[in-house]
């Protein structure tokens, strides 16, 4: 079976969990080689990438790949399209991996297929498209087929490969030097797991009311191993960075469970999360939209309904 | 400094949006045409660091006549002047073939910073600044909260999973930028009246010297296979707190082994 490129997402060294997914649906396609772009390549990297079944490893780990805007990524995927010729490239639909697709579609005139849920056969891709209204099958339909697929749409299986690694040198363009990354500053680290790749969010929105209530958030998230996410009415009121913030002009999720509290649910937020596999809501307006679109409400106040919650999960472990 | 902000008419999401049964693409007669949101911070941004540092501000859109709309009201905020890119031939284009053409539009209007906002709330590729990049051969400083122009250097910071990168170009530059940084202007009178007198140059496809077999829904890179409205979810259980709710709750999610 012909090769299938799947960009190896990475942070600290470690390779995540969206690219055991991509791996793994590669898998169903093709023959998953894994391309490693930038420094921090290990033999640990290595044996993850094979146990996830990737057939070859092309390392690129030159520090400079690392050094610049997303374009030396593009250009190590152009390199091995050029010389590879794959069936297909996957990318995680991350915000970085998008513009890295992007990028590379341009460099190899071939079309490109954003934030896919699932591909199937001939690389045919579904998307769920207007907040999760309209779901979309597409294809590409000139040069080689490169999809980004949206975190959390596989669920990634271990399938023992050879992981043949191969060194790939590449001349980095001048235009590709042209947005130097002069500092990477980390915030917020902490020990949850990151919002899009999470397999669990819980969110608070306006209901949650001040910075300091959405401690309340913080522990039912961590109760269950969750990453916390928040609403734009509560990222605009300074109750939680932007980062966080889940819907139309924030991130996109899709876990298995998604815990929404004192959200009410417009469609800007439901179309950042309503994808997810499972949705609890917490609100004490039972008008609330979100309900519409929840396997499981309670109509009540948030701060008697969360941390009962959190105390039942917590004696229930 | 000359800055030209792209924007994006998109429907209105509050609106139900819609693909054609006929060609697939969206039918941007459903619902009401709206300026895309994450443009309006791109406008804004553009009218501070003119104010900071001089210049004019373009705004360039592609689009169906009715994106005179969405221009005007970038127009009413503080632009200078437009260029409406505007041709039968671009209906249906994909993300590679709106980028061919915006890039040359881009070249025939001239730029030392290009400004746009990081996605748009109908297609959602989140792709084009970057794809613009790609193709003019400039510096891309995308999803960035914060920018900063001296001289010819610029800036930014970038958002990413675990905080930002501070980034360093030269112009000229495409930018684009997230919510986080800036609160939109909205138009004074003033200025809404003032945007019906400023000038709107359209350009069509040869104007622009755009590839006509790049461009259309006939010359896509992919193609729609086939739609349909996504299935209701299966009605799920609502109960209203009697005391009792999260522990009500917290049977659920046993019951789905999540505990």
């Amino acid at each position: 079976m012909s090769e299938i490129l799947v960009l190896v997402e990475h942070a600290d060294g470690d390779v995540k969990k969206v690219t055991l997914e991509l791996l793994t649906l590669a898998r169903s396609l093709g023959t998953p080689a894994a391309v490693w772009a930038g420094p921090g390549y290990s033999e640990a990297v290595k044996a993850r990438l094979a146990e996830y079944g990737a057939e070859k490893i092309y390392v690129a780990a030159a520090d400079e790949i690392g050094d610049y805007v997303v374009a030396p990524k593009a250009e190590v995927l152009a390199q091995l399209v050029a010389e590879r010729s794959p069936a297909a490239v996957f990318v995680a639909a991350t915000g970085e991996g998008k513009e890295i697709a992007g990028r590379l579609a341009v460099k190899t005139d071939s079309g490109v297929i954003s934030d896919a849920v699932g591909v199937g056969e001939g690389f045919v891709a579904e998307q769920s498209i207007f907040g999760g209204g309209v779901n979309v099958h597409s294809r590409v339909t000139r040069g080689t087929p490169i999809i980004t697929v949206r975190p959390n749409s596989t669920t990634p299986v271990a399938a023992a490969a050879a992981g043949a690694e191969e060194k790939v040198e590449v001349a980095l363009s001048d235009a590709a030097r042209a947005a130097r990354i002069v500092e990477r500053v980390v915030q917020e680290k902490g020990a949850r797991p990151e919002l899009t790749e999470a397999a669990i969010v819980v969110s608070g929105g306006r209901g949650v009311g001040s910075g300091e209530n959405f401690s309340i958030i913080e522990k039912l998230a961590d109760a269950l191993g969750a990453a916390v996410g928040a609403s734009r009415a509560a990222t605009d009121a300074g109750w939680y960075p932007h980062q966080f913030q889940v819907g139309q002009t924030g991130k996109t999720v899709s876990p298995q469970l998604y815990i929404a509290a004192g959200i009410s649910g417009a469609i800007q937020h439901r179309a950042g999360m309503q994808t997810s596999k499972t949705i609890v809501v917490i609100n004490k307006d039972a008008e609330a939209p979100l309900f519409e679109i929840a396997d499981f409400g309670v109509v009540g106040d948030l701060f008697q309904v969360v941390p009962q919650l959190t105390e039942e999960i917590d004696k229930r472990r | 400094m000359n800055i030209v902000v792209c924007v994006k008419q998109v429907p209105d999401t509050a609106t139900e949006r819609k693909l054609r049964s006929d060609d697939k693409t969206l039918d941007r007669d459903a619902a009401d045409g709206v300026v895309n949101e994450l443009d309006e911070y791109a406008v804004e941004e553009a009218l501070r660091l003119k104010e900071a540092h001089g210049g004019e501000v373009t705004v360039l859109s592609m689009g169906p006549a009715k994106a005179t709309e969405t221009i005007r009201k970038a127009l009413a905020m503080g632009a200078d002047k437009a260029v409406h890119l505007h041709d039968d031939a671009l209906h249906g284009s994909d993300a590679l073939g709106t980028s061919h053409a915006i890039s040359q539009a881009l070249k025939k209007i001239g730029f030392d910073l290009v400004i746009l906002g990081s996605e748009s709330t109908d297609a959602r590729t989140g792709m084009l600044a970057a794809m613009l990049a790609e193709r003019l051969g400039a510096p891309q400083l995308t999803l960035a909260s914060k920018v900063e122009v001296e001289g010819t250097a610029i800036r930014v910071e970038r958002i990413t999973d675990y905080g930002y990168d501070k980034v360093e170009a030269s112009l000229p530059a495409v930018v684009s930028v997230v919510e986080k940084i800036n609160e939109p202007r909205y138009p004074s009178f003033k200025g809404i009246m003032s945007a019906k007198k400023k000038p709107v140059e359209t350009l069509g496809v040869a104007d622009a010297d755009i590839a006509a077999d790049q461009v259309g829904l006939a010359n896509a890179w992919s193609e729609v296979v086939d739609f349909a409205t996504a299935p209701p979810r299966a009605a799920g259980t609502v109960i209203k707190d009697e005391g009792d709710g999260g522990a009500k709750a917290a049977e659920f999610l046993t019951s789905k082994k999540f505990i």
